[in-house]
C-alpha cells in the first residue's frame, strides 16, 4: 500500500513540476530561513568560545536613572568607577571581569590605514573570559596597577599588523597614537561576542578617560562569575542590596535601577521587546515563537491552496479508488502520506540549502571568525515542524476531497 | 412493481425461473437533483430484481437516467427515495466504511472513458482493488497478471495507459473490473468510445465471463446489436421504464 502511495507522490509531483517547484520552495525557503535565523540566534546566545562561562555568569550592562514625575529616563552602560567601586566589592561572585565597550581607534601600517577596536580590562577579565592563548600570556594585576602599556592583541590584529612572523611576544603596536607592548596573542571572537570581542586588549589603568572619575555612567560592562548558577539569587540579591542605596548622580533623576542578569536577559533591557522591569526573556521567547509559527503558517497555506487544486486535477483518481472499495478515512490517508513525502524532500532540500549558506557564511567576510553550525535540536524542531505542517496541509484538502460523492469525482474528469 | 419484459435471449439460462436467485433488488428507486431554482426527476420510481448469474443490457436516449441507475445499483450514488439491497444486503444501512467493504468485495466496475490512473503502469492499475484487501504484494500481482492474461494483455503490464489504444484501455477496465473476483459487474457504455471490431471484442470477454464465471453483468449501452447479445434488455425513457 505504502509502496503505491509512494510511487503515485513521486508521479504526481513529477506531473505538475510548476507546482511541485511552488511546493517544495515555499517549505524548503521557509526551514532554510528559520535553520539559519536559529544557528544565528542559537551561536549568539549561547555559551561559546571565549564565553564558556556564560551559564554561571551574570552581566551588567546597563545603568538607568528615571524621573518619576516626567517618565523621563536616561539609559548607558556604567563607569569604571561605579563598577570598581560597587560591583567589584560584592562578597557572592567567585570573579568580576570589567571591561570597557570596544571602540574603534586607527594605527598605520606601510601607510596604510588599520582600524583596530580596543577594549580597556581589568585582571579578572582574564579568568572569567577563557582566551585561547596562541603565544604570550595576558597582562598582571601589578602591570595593570602600574599602569604600565602592555596589550594582548587578537590573532586576526597579529596577522594585519605584523603580517606572516612566528612570534609577536614583546614586540610595539601602536594604536590610537600610544605605543603598547604586547603581552600575548589570543584567537580571534567574532563581532556578535560583545563583552569578549576586540583586536586590542590594555589595562583600564592606561585610559586616558580618567578611571577614578566618580560619576555613574560610563563605557564599562561587568560579567560576574558565579561559582554555579544555583548562585545567581544570591548575587542578584546582593546587588540589589547594592543599588537600593545609590542615588541618580543627575538632578534630573529620582531613582536609579540596575540589575545583574544572565546575558540575553541583559541585553533586552533597552528594547521594545522587554519590559523594562521583568519578565523578559519569556517575552521574547513568546514573540520568537509566535514570529516562527506565523513564518510556518505561509507556506502551509501555500500548500492547502496548492493541495486543493490538484483535488479536482485528480478526481478522476479519486472517483476509481472510491468505486473499487477505499474508504473516505483511507483516502485522507493515502493525501496525507504524499504531502509528507513532499514536505520531507523540502526538508532535505531545507537542510542542504542551510548547510550550504551556513558554509558561505562561516567561509565569507560577512562576521569574521564567525562559526555557526546546524544545531541538531533545531534540526529535530525543524523536521518536527515539517511534520506537522505536512499533516496539516495534506489533512484539510484530503478530508475536503474525501467527501465527495464518487458520481460527482468521477464526472468532474 | 412494474413487471418487466424479457426480449431476447441469446444465452439461455433458467434466469427467469421462480427458483433463481435475485442479485440485485431496487424497489421504488426515485433520483431527483435539486438546485435553486429547478427540481429534476432522473429516477421515476424504478424497482427492478436482477438474478444472480444474469447478463442484463440498459437501454434508452440520452438524458433518460441509465447511467443514473446504474450508479444506484453499484452504490456510487444515493437513491433520493427508495431502496437497494445487493445479495440480500440492505445497502441502505451501511456507513462509509462498510459501503467501500462491500462495493471491493461484490462490485467491480467498467466506465465508458476507462478511467484508468495515468500515473500508475497497468498492472498497478488492475491492482488497485486489492490494495484495500488484506492480500500481499506477491499474491496482488499474480491476480492482476492473471486478469491482465484474461483480457489477453499480458504483454503490456510495465505500459503506463497513455502507451495504449482505447480497445487495450478498456480491456485494462476490465481485468481492474474482474481481479477481485467480483459477483456483479457494472458497465457505463463499455463500447461507446470504441469502434465495432473493437467494441465486439470487449463484449465477447463481457459474455465469456458471464457464462464461464457465472457473473451477474448490467451493462447499459446505446447499441441496440451489443444488448441483443445480453439475456434481458430493459429500456428507460425520461427517467422510467417503459419495457
Amino acid at each position: 500500500m505504502l509502496k503505491n502511495y509512494f510511487k503515485i507522490a513521486i508521479a504526481v509531483l513529477k506531473r505538475r513540476k510548476f507546482f511541485t517547484f511552488i511546493s517544495l520552495f515555499g517549505i524548503s525557503f521557509t526551514l532554510t530561513i528559520l535553520i539559519v535565523i536559529t544557528a544565528f540566534i542559537d551561536n549568539v546566545a549561547s555559551a561559546n568560545y571565549p564565553e564558556v562561562n556564560r551559564d554561571r555568569s551574570l552581566y551588567i550592562n546597563e545603568l538607568r536613572q528615571k524621573a518619576t514625575k516626567t517618565s523621563g529616563q536616561m539609559n548607558s552602560p556604567a563607569s569604571f568607577w561605579y563598577l570598581d567601586t560597587y560591583v567589584r566589592t560584592l562578597k557572592t561572585p567567585a570573579k568580576v571581569a570589567i571591561s570597557s565597550m570596544f571602540a574603534a581607534t586607527n594605527s598605520y601600517v606601510n601607510n596604510k590605514k588599520l582600524v583596530i577596536n580596543l577594549k580597556y580590562t581589568n585582571d579578572q577579565f582574564w579568568d572569567v573570559i577563557e582566551y585561547n592563548f596562541i603565544e604570550g600570556k595576558p597582562y598582571t594585576s601589578q602591570q595593570i596597577k602600574n599602569g604600565e602599556r602592555v596589550a594582548v592583541i587578537s590573532e586576526d590584529t597579529k596577522k594585519s599588523y605584523f603580517g606572516d612572523v612566528p612570534s609577536v611576544v614583546g614586540k610595539y603596536i601602536e594604536a590610537d597614537n600610544v605605543q603598547y607592548r604586547v603581552s600575548g596573542v589570543v584567537k580571534s571572537v567574532p563581532v556578535t561576542m560583545l563583552v569578549s570581542y576586540a583586536d586590542l586588549f590594555v589595562p583600564y589603568t592606561v585610559s586616558k578617560v580618567d578611571y577614578k572619575h566618580k560619576s555613574l555612567m560610563g563605557q564599562y560592562t561587568a560579567v560576574l562569575l558565579a561559582n554555579s548558577k544555583d548562585d545567581f539569587p544570591k548575587i542578584q540579591a546582593e546587588y540589589a542590596a547594592v543599588v537600593s542605596k545609590i542615588k541618580p548622580d543627575n538632578k534630573d533623576f529620582d531613582v536609579f535601577v540596575s540589575r545583574a542578569e544572565p546575558y540575553v536577559e541583559s541585553y533586552l533591557g533597552g528594547s521594545p521587546i522587554g519590559d523594562p522591569e521583568s519578565g523578559k526573556l519569556w517575552k521574547l521567547k513568546f514573540f520568537g515563537y509566535i514570529f516562527a509559527l506565523l513564518f510556518m503558517l505561509l507556506p502551509t497555506l501555500n500548500l492547502i491552496n496548492i493541495n486543493i487544486s490538484r483535488i479536482m486535477e485528480r478526481s478522476s483518481e479519486i472517483g476509481v479508488r472510491k468505486a473499487f472499495g477505499a474508504s473516505g478515512m483511507t483516502l485522507v490517508g493515502q493525501f496525507v502520506v504524499e504531502n509528507i513525502i513532499l514536505t520531507l524532500l523540502g526538508t532535505i532540500i531545507a537542510i542542504v540549502l542551510s548547510f550550504i549558506i551556513l558554509q558561505i557564511i562561516n567561509n565569507g567576510d560577512l562576521i569574521a571568525n564567525l562559526h555557526l553550525t546546524i544545531n541538531l535540536t533545531v534540526l529535530y524542531y525543524s523536521l518536527l515542524a515539517c511534520l506537522v505542517f505536512g499533516l496539516l496541509s495534506g489533512v484539510y484538502p484530503a478530508w475536503r476531497m474525501s467527501r465527495l460523492q464518487v458520481v460527482t469525482a468521477l464526472k468532474a474528469q | 412493481m412494474i413487471p418487466v419484459e424479457t426480449t431476447e435471449r441469446i444465452h439461455h439460462t433458467n434466469l427467469n425461473d421462480n427458483n433463481a436467485e435475485v442479485m440485485i433488488r431496487l424497489q421504488n428507486i426515485n433520483k431527483v437533483y435539486r438546485t435553486d431554482t429547478v427540481e429534476t426527476l432522473a429516477i421515476n420510481n424504478i424497482s427492478l430484481n436482477i438474478d444472480k448469474g444474469e447478463f442484463l443490457s440498459i437501454m434508452g436516449p440520452s438524458g433518460c437516467g441509465k447511467s443514473t441507475l446504474l450508479n444506484i445499483m453499484g452504490l456510487l450514488d444515493n437513491p433520493t427515495k427508495g431502496e437497494v439491497s445487493i445479495d440480500k444486503q440492505d445497502t441502505t444501512k451501511l456507513n462509509d466504511k462498510k459501503l467501500a467493504a462491500f462495493r471491493n468485495r461484490k462490485l467491480g466496475f467498467i466506465f465508458q472513458s476507462y478511467h484508468l490512473i495515468n500515473d500508475l503502469k497497468v498492472l498497478d492499475n488492475v491492482e488497485l482493488p486489492l490494495l484495500y484487501r488484506n492480500s500481499t504484494a506477491k499474491e496482488r500481482r499474480q491476480l492482476a497478471t492473471e486478469a491482465l492474461e484474461k483480457v489477453g494483455l499480458s504483454n503490456r503490464m510495465k505500459h503506463f495507459p497513455t502507451q495504449l489504444s482505447g480497445g487495450q484501455k478498456q480491456r485494462v477496465a476490465i481485468a481492474r473490473a474482474i481481479v477481485g473476483q467480483p459477483e456483479i459487474i457494472l458497465a457505463d457504455e463499455p463500447t461507446g468510445n470504441l469502434d465495432s471490431a473493437m467494441g465486439n471484442e470487449i463484449m465477447e470477454i463481457l459474455l465469456q465471463l458471464n457464462e464461464r464465471d457465472g457473473t451477474t453483468i448490467v451493462m447499459v449501452t446505446h447499441d441496440e446489436n451489443m444488448a441483443r447479445k445480453t439475456h434481458r434488455l430493459v429500456r428507460l425513457f425520461d427517467g422510467s421504464q417503459v419495457q
